[in-house]
């Protein structure tokens, strides 16, 4: 058999799509097993959005707005990697996320917690060469949702990747090191225990700005090549 | 360092200050060569309701079969205004619509073209993984010996295979679950 351009995830590695302490899978988890398709042309590539022109304070959203947004400043930076450590240059990194009081800004989200009109909650960045990327926010708020009794999001960072193909392509969740939520969350919880922990950014003591913003730091590692790639 | 693959998670309901406002739902500005196509792409749960805050996007060659990536090292011509990725959420009717061009044949590893066809990727709250489909066009004749579609049992193909309607749309219901549930790729 010819050998694939990226390797695939072992089992254990992502989510099983029906996840039944999250309720919603119910309905939206195909029941059928996804059929492998060998890569070609059409998985191997994949937009790389290089041409995009981001906004000066993209990756800054506390300076999104008139004014400076409430909550705790922090800086959340890391490296956009592959399985092996390689960086992905240049890769585009997408944010979202809801405020301090844990209110997304947008019209379906109804919970009683106040908006903040200098934070929207969206934001990008373009990863340098060595695939370090940067971010400066305020670190978002636990919400209830109504997944099950007394329901709530441990406090988390939408991430959104491309990576460098159709193939690696990834949207996930950052959480925050040792949140008590994390125990309690289906969302965060339908990862196999062994991968989880993968998901919380790590407290960065040497990143944080002093009298400004603590720093947390995550890496986030998209599937890798084959050492020799198929033509 | 190496801690492993990073894991999925729902893209969840709120995504719309980042994916929403800077999404691109018309590929193909004037200029791009190739045939102008309206994919009207729909998203239904396993019950056949429509999934209003899904997000789909897509992936496509240009009209002269070459993707706009530099792994795609063959001598076709690229379209200066021609990326091939599009991204729309969809709408309180579960339709996520966009304008492109009918993507050329691009080949397969093992030999031979691949039919005319658009990658499309799918996220939604309650999926905890990106779902890949694929979208192909009813009446083309290269679709009988597809090297993709011969991997998916016949009664499931036209899951892939998007047909024109009266107001000249390409139109591709996704089926999550049920009857009629799309056929999913691992890619």
């Amino acid at each position: 058999m010819t050998e694939e351009t990226y390797r695939r995830p072992a089992i254990g590695q992502h989510p099983p799509n029906l996840s039944p302490d999250y309720k919603s899978t119910a309905t939206r988890a195909p029941s059928q097993p996804a059929i492998v398709l060998p890569q070609s042309l059409s998985e191997i590539t994949g937009p790389l959005l290089r041409g995009e022109r981001l906004g000066a304070n993209e990756n800054d959203l506390t300076k999104q707005r008139l004014g400076e947004p409430l909550g705790e400043r922090i800086v959340v930076h890391g490296r956009v990697l592959d399985e092996d450590g390689k960086p992905v240059p240049e890769a585009l990194v997408e944010i979202w996320q809801c405020n301090a009081a844990g209110r997304y800004h947008h019209p379906g989200d109804q919970h009683d917690a106040p908006l903040d009109p200098n934070f929207y909650g969206g934001g990008r960045a373009r990863a340098d060469r060595e695939g370090r990327y940067s971010f400066i926010t305020i670190k978002p708020g636990a919400y209830p949702w109504k997944n099950h009794h007394n329901a709530w999001r441990p406090a988390h960072i939408h991430f959104s990747l491309f990576g460098p193909a159709f193939a690696t392509r990834l949207i996930t969740q950052m959480y925050f090191p040792g949140d008590p939520l994390l125990a309690f969350d289906p969302i965060y919880n339908s990862v196999p225990s062994a991968a989880r922990a993968r998901l919380q950014a790590s407290f960065d003591m040497a990143e944080t700005r002093p009298e400004w913003a603590l720093a947390y730091r995550f890496d986030i590692l998209l599937r890798g090549r084959n050492a020799t790639p198929m033509e | 360092m190496a801690r492993g693959l990073t894991p999925s998670q729902t893209v969840g309901p709120f995504y719309w200050g980042t994916l929403v406002a800077s999404y691109r739902a018309d590929l193909a500005p004037p200029g791009v060569a190739g045939e102008r196509l309206e994919l009207a792409v729909s998203l239904h749960d396993a019950e056949g309701a429509a999934v209003p805050d899904g997000v789909i996007e897509i992936w496509q060659a240009n009209a002269h079969g070459r993707y706009n990536h530099p792994d795609d090292r063959r001598n076709l011509p690229l379209d200066a205004g021609f990326e091939g990725f599009g991204r729309a959420s969809t709408d309180p009717t579960g339709v996520a619509r966009f304008a492109t061009v009918r993507p050329g044949r691009v080949p397969w590893p093992k030999g031979g073209l691949q039919a005319a066809h658009v990658n499309v990727s799918v996220f939604a709250r309650g999926l905890l993984n990106r779902l890949a489909t694929r979208l192909y066009f009813d009446g083309d004749p290269a679709l009988a010996d597809d090297p993709v579609l011969t991997l998916v049992v016949p009664e499931r193909r036209a899951t892939l295979i998007a047909k024109r309607d009266d107001a000249g749309a390409w139109r591709l219901p996704i089926h999550l679950g049920g009857p009629r549930e799309t056929v999913f790729f691992d890619v």
